[in-house]
């Protein structure tokens, strides 16, 4: 698993704080982010990739700064976003799958064939050449998924992944979270989907309120939103 | 997307898409340079007889050919009083062969040949211009479409919903303003997703 | 090891992912105000397009708003039936009577884009209206006339009397593009970089 570590890390918009002196070290397979909204949970993960640089602090992954590697730390972090309409880049599906490897030093023959058995592998592969935007809701965060574990990150990151889908859908995408033999940090409101996580993290105004095994956790989270 | 490309195999389906685009411009150029009637109807003989070859459905083909008809309408009339009947059916012909011959083009080759020949063009240009880039973009904005014709439609039933029966402005502003937050969502995707990587 | 980063990284490219997604997004929405189909009046279409041409200049900007214009027209030239009433394809950029109209709203996007930066971050009424007459109608009428003319074989006097027709319309256009272009600068403010700042930090 990928050592992601928060060091000092604070972050404001303008005179709003969302995040105050927070310091991490991520090493577990699967890792659960939770808080209330606008706690500061979405800033948090986006800088694990380079979304968001830290006003101050450092974030580091596998010891590369992000801010000054961030292209060699997307390799290595992929992201899924809330609203799969969003991520979807691509006019068909296939098409944004493999946009995901361009730039990679790769033949065009490869880049089909892993695209393929991405698809394949996420019950996508009958509508390959379909307009991505014709696909269900689920369908469209299960090419999120294949677009960004094709090109095999060590570590992914999911903003609320669940939070648009109905619960048949939520319930597969949370079910293939917890098969992925990746590193995962998940952030979000579906709180039995992080019950059998590694580690899970409340976070509450801008601040670490909570950090261990679930159990402890969830249950800290449950006092502070009574 | 498949735009106003018609499926076929006829050869002029299966002609090198750079080759038809350097006729298309010769036609029309000679077309256009001719003051003898006779070429140019002989130029319509010809098309006619390729769009017959390339099998192109008549209602697509009328689609395109038609508008220009309705212009003639207009036109030719204001033409012939102005300089003579012939040069206003020079000119009617001529438009119309030059349209024709347009459409048929565009009909009978794919939008990613078209691409893919536009590239090629574009290859001398590389110092100023990456062709690559053009394309991604050309595919970002194809992808793009009904990601915004889904929110001019939620901003509509929006609008129904709450029974208002407001202006043009009342549709045109949330959709302008939502757009500008997909653009946002959208280029982090791109930036999470390597674009500049 | 602590290094304090500042917040905005520093660009590589000349154009950010953001303003990239922004030219993309326009670019469609000029396109989907083609689709409800159009008010054949006389040579040229009435459409919605225009007033997407003339938003493009008056919410992004010179630069952005004609690129988002440019990626319009070269889908358009593609193939893809954008065009009110389903129409593409190279024809309607070369032989077609309304050809200069596409690239009048190419120059007209840019004109109004770039008056309406030298007004920001002030977007009042009156000197928006201004620029939105140049780019939105001046700047487009000044190419496409011309061309109808040459592709019509007609005087020009006579095609600048077809296109009378048009200008009541287009003011109505003009008209909505700054109110809703000052709505949208107030929602979402800093989309047009004023030029003087930008001289300023160089």
């Amino acid at each position: 698993m990928s050592t992601i570590h928060f060091e000092a890390v604070s972050q404001s918009f303008g005179d709003r704080t969302v995040l105050r002196d927070v310091n991490l070290t991520l090493t577990e397979h699967r890792i659960g982010i939770i808080g209330a909204n606008g706690s500061g949970k979405s800033t948090l993960v986006r800088m694990i990739n380079g979304l968001v640089t830290p006003t101050s602090g450092t974030v580091t992954v596998d010891g590369l700064n992000v801010a000054r590697r961030a292209r060699e730390v997307r390799r290595r972090v992929g992201f899924i976003f809330t609203n799969p309409d969003n991520q979807i880049v691509m006019p068909t599906v296939q098409e944004d799958v493999a946009f995901t490897l361009r730039r990679r030093g790769l033949s065009p023959a490869e880049i089909a064939e892993r695209t393929a058995a991405a698809l394949e592998q996420f019950g996508l592969a009958a509508h390959a050449d379909h307009p991505a935007h014709r696909l269900s809701g689920g369908q469209k965060q299960l090419l999120a998924l294949a677009a960004v574990l094709v090109a095999e990150p060590a570590t992914i990151v999911a903003d609320e992944p669940t939070t648009l889908l109905d619960a048949r859908n939520a319930r597969r995408i949370g079910e293939l979270l917890h098969t992925l033999p990746q590193q995962v940090i998940v952030v979000t409101h579906h709180l039995h989907l992080v019950e059998d996580f590694d580690r899970v993290i409340v976070i509450e105004a801008g601040e670490v309120a909570a950090d261990g095994a679930p159990a402890q956790a969830l249950a800290t989270y449950r006092d502070l939103v009574q | 997307m498949i735009g106003l490309y018609s499926p076929g195999t006829s050869f002029v389906h299966r002609a090198p898409t750079l080759l038809k685009l350097v006729l298309l411009s010769l036609c029309i150029v000679v077309i256009g340079l001719s003051p003898d009637l006779r070429v140019v109807g002989g130029a319509a003989a010809g098309v006619v007889l390729l769009f017959v070859v390339a099998r192109v459905p008549l209602r697509a083909a009328t689609a395109q050919i038609a508008p220009i008809l309705l212009i003639l309408v207009v036109a030719l009339p204001i033409q012939g009083f102005l300089s003579g009947w012939l040069v206003a059916a020079l000119m009617a012909g001529r438009l119309l062969v030059a349209v024709a011959l347009a459409a048929l083009f565009t009909m009978t080759t794919t939008v990613t040949a078209v691409l893919l020949a536009f590239q090629t063009l574009l290859r001398p240009f590389r110092r100023f211009i990456d062709a690559d880039r053009v394309g991604l973009l050309v595919a970002l904005t194809i992808r793009c479409i009904p990601l915004v014709a889904d929110i001019v439609r939620e901003v509509m039933e929006a609008r129904t919903a709450r029974g208002t029966r407001g202006s043009l402005m009342s549709i045109a502003v949330p959709v302008v303003v939502r757009s500008l937050y997909a653009a946002d969502a959208l280029g982090e995707a791109l930036v999470a997703r390597g674009l500049d990587d | 090891m602590t290094d304090p980063v500042r917040a905005t990284a520093p660009t590589r490219r000349i154009l950010p992912a953001r303003d990239l997604a922004q030219i993309a997004i326009f670019a469609a929405l000029i396109a989907a105000l083609g689709l409800p189909g159009p008010l054949n009046i006389g040579p040229v279409p009435i459409t919605m397009q225009s007033l997407g041409v003339m938003l493009a200049g008056a919410v992004l900007g010179p630069r952005k708003g004609s690129l988002a214009v440019l990626l319009f027209l070269v889908l358009t030239l593609l193939g893809l039936p954008l065009l009110a009433g389903g129409r593409g394809g190279i024809g309607v950029f070369t032989v077609s009577p309304a050809a200069g109209y596409l690239y009048g709203y190419l120059f007209g996007a840019f004109v109004t884009g770039y008056l309406t930066a030298r007004l920001m971050p002030k977007y009042s009424f009156l000197p928006a209206l201004g620029a939105t007459i140049l780019g939105g109608i001046v700047a487009v009428y000044l190419i496409g006339i011309p061309v109808m003319a040459m592709n019509l074989a007609l005087p020009l006097w006579t095609a600048l009397g077809l296109n009378v027709a048009f200008l009541p319309g287009d003011l109505i256009k003009v008209v909505v593009t700054v109110l809703v272009a000052s709505q949208v600068h107030r929602a979402y403010p800093g989309l047009i970089t004023p030029p003087q700042r930008r001289t300023a930090r160089n």
